[in-house]
């Protein structure tokens, strides 16, 4: 378990030692800043005069989430498909550390970035709460940041799995970004050409993201059903990783 | 300790290693040697718990590598042949972060203490991606030290240093060797002679010979060799020579010398010169050459070198 943690903060911190994490932060700080913008101008009266519906923070966190379908792939391509390529893996296998403690590692050292992310665009519930009476529905807020959490750890973990599959950290980029716009939009297509058959409909709306996210927790509803969902993906996602990396030393 | 039995490894239909085996004591240094593709570093990445066999046991500092794998790499250092670094990590951060996977309880000290040994203590605060290749492989060193192993594995540990530090290199093995196992590969056979105490030669997965770099030397290569230039009919002299007791391997060179070899103990210069002189033949040059670790080699691993360069001896 201590190799877990010690893989996931070298892998935190490796984050830093590139300009690519200070660019994916500052760009989707930015891109949220400006939705925060509009949020606010719709409630200026509401900063005024008081009164109304509390302001929504849940849109934020709406495109929170399209943000990151097209940032974790550049966040998890390099994470195991690189110490393939530069043969750091082998100094990493020949340590005494089990496979899964090296892929949960890079998952956790991904994860705590996204988290760290993820609280610095805290600020904009707070400022939210604050600036207008009667501020934000706090309920509300914390279920909307759950799920954005648990999406975040989902996407990351199906990154990192695909990460171990290459040498190249290109490949995983596309193929974890195809596999991100399959789950948020192409898997829903299939489900409206069995209009006899709703049962199978469901099945294909169940594997779409934005099913689990948009209209429950964001809407501050919470389902097991949706929990369960992205602990699932997190565990195929980690299963994958772990899978790949051993067999790359079985071969 | 090392003890492999009947190691064997398949890659799909092509088999890297036939039924490998052999033993290396505590305090001993062995030499691996053998042409490129012989097998060495998969041996070294099954005995690092790597990659595994396809049949046949490995026990490493007395641990199964298939069924106690990670007791193992607790025990071993592995320098990789790439030497593989985290180009981006400062020096002192990696070796911590090696150090905190081992479990050492006091990292700091250990990465001090490894810094030290491979005299890189003041690159500590450098970036690994700035070091020279000869440095790396120091910092590759120190990273295997660390957790200062029972044994510790070196694959091709001095290629891509200058000489200085080939010779700083070899000290620091052989003082670890001193208590330790160490197993290193090489194709570079004047090492394996200065620094190892017993020389196994590997081709095409099989072991071809096993002994301490002296004994091959008398034992294989049995003698010396003569060159001989004469000015005269040599394929009549060579005839003449060939019927002396005690010459072997009696062939002339292109550039129009003799040359043969003679089993120590029985000496047929004197003889030779004898046939020289009588047969009116002029003497030009006699000169001996003793067989290097480079001609057994050479000599053993013969099919596996497509073209032999033929050394001037002149």
């Amino acid at each position: 378990m201590k190799n877990i943690w010690t893989i996931a903060k070298r892998e935190y911190d490796n984050y830093f030692a590139s300009p690519l994490a200070y660019v994916i932060a500052a760009g989707l700080l930015f891109l949220l800043g400006g939705i925060f913008l509009i949020i606010l101008q719709g409630s200026i009266q509401q900063a005024i005069f008081g009164g109304g519906t509390p302001v929504d923070i849940g849109f934020i966190n709406q495109w929170f989430y399209y943000l990151l379908l097209w940032t974790v792939p550049a966040l998890t391509m390099r994470l195991i498909s690189d110490e393939n390529r530069t043969g750091t893996l082998e100094l990493l296998l020949t340590a005494p550390v089990r496979d899964f403690e090296l892929v949960i590692g890079k998952w956790l050292g991904s994860f705590l970035y996204i988290l760290s992310v993820i609280g610095v665009s805290f600020i904009f519930a707070i400022v939210a709460n604050y600036l207008a009476e009667p501020g934000i529905d706090q309920v509300k807020m914390m279920s909307s940041y759950l799920g954005l959490i648990l999406i975040a750890g989902a996407l990351l973990a199906l990154g990192t799995g695909i990460s171990a599959l290459f040498n190249n950290q290109i490949a995983a980029f596309f193929v974890t970004l195809a596999l991100f716009i399959v789950l948020w939009l192409l898997i829903g297509i299939p489900a409206s050409f069995f209009p006899s058959n709703p049962a199978i409909g469901d099945v294909f709306r169940y594997l779409q993201i934005g099913n689990h996210y948009e209209s429950t927790f964001n809407a501050g509803v919470l389902y097991l059903s949706d929990v369960i969902y992205f602990l699932s993906l997190i565990a195929i996602g980690l299963f994958t990783g772990v899978t790949a990396v051993d067999s790359r030393r079985w071969r | 300790m090392i003890r492999v039995t009947d190691l064997t490894k398949d890659y799909g239909p092509r088999r890297a290693l036939h039924s490998l085996s052999f033993e290396a004591r505590q305090g001993e240094i062995i030499g691996f040697l053998g042409p490129n593709g012989a097998g060495k570093t998969t041996t070294m990445r099954i005995l690092t718990g790597y990659m595994p066999p396809t049949s046949g046991e490995a026990i490493v500092a007395g641990y199964n590598v298939m069924e106690e794998s990670i007791e193992v790499r607790k025990r071993v250092g592995y320098l990789p042949e790439t030497v593989p670094l985290y180009n981006e990590m400062v020096v002192q951060d990696f070796l911590k972060f090696m150090a905190e996977l081992r479990h050492i309880p006091n990292p700091e000290e250990s990465v001090a203490d490894a810094l030290n040994m491979v005299g890189m203590t003041e690159r500590a605060k450098g970036y690994i991606g700035n070091l020279s290749k000869g440095m790396r492989q120091r910092i590759g060193l120190a990273q295997a030290l660390i957790h200062r192993p029972e044994v510790l594995i070196l694959d091709e540990p001095s290629i891509g240093l200058d000489p200085g530090q080939v010779v700083e290199l070899r000290k620091i093995i052989r003082e670890i060797g001193r208590e330790r196992t160490v197993l290193l590969s090489t194709h570079i056979l004047s090492e394996a002679q200065q620094i190892c105490d017993r020389v196994i030669i590997i081709n095409k997965g099989k072991i071809v010979v096993e002994d301490t770099p002296e004994n091959l030397q008398a034992r294989l290569v049995g003698g010396e060799r003569v060159v001989l230039r004469v000015r005269g009919d040599a394929a009549e002299l060579s005839a003449k020579i060939e019927q002396v007791k005690g010459v072997q391997r009696l062939k002339s060179n292109p550039d129009g010398s003799l040359e043969f070899e003679y089993l120590p103990g029985h000496d047929v210069r004197p003889e030779v010169a004898k046939i020289i002189t009588n047969g009116g033949y002029e003497m030009l040059e006699m000169k001996t050459l003793s067989l290097s670790l480079e001609d057994i080699f050479l000599e053993l691993t013969k099919e596996q070198v497509v073209t032999p360069k033929k050394k001037r001896r002149l």
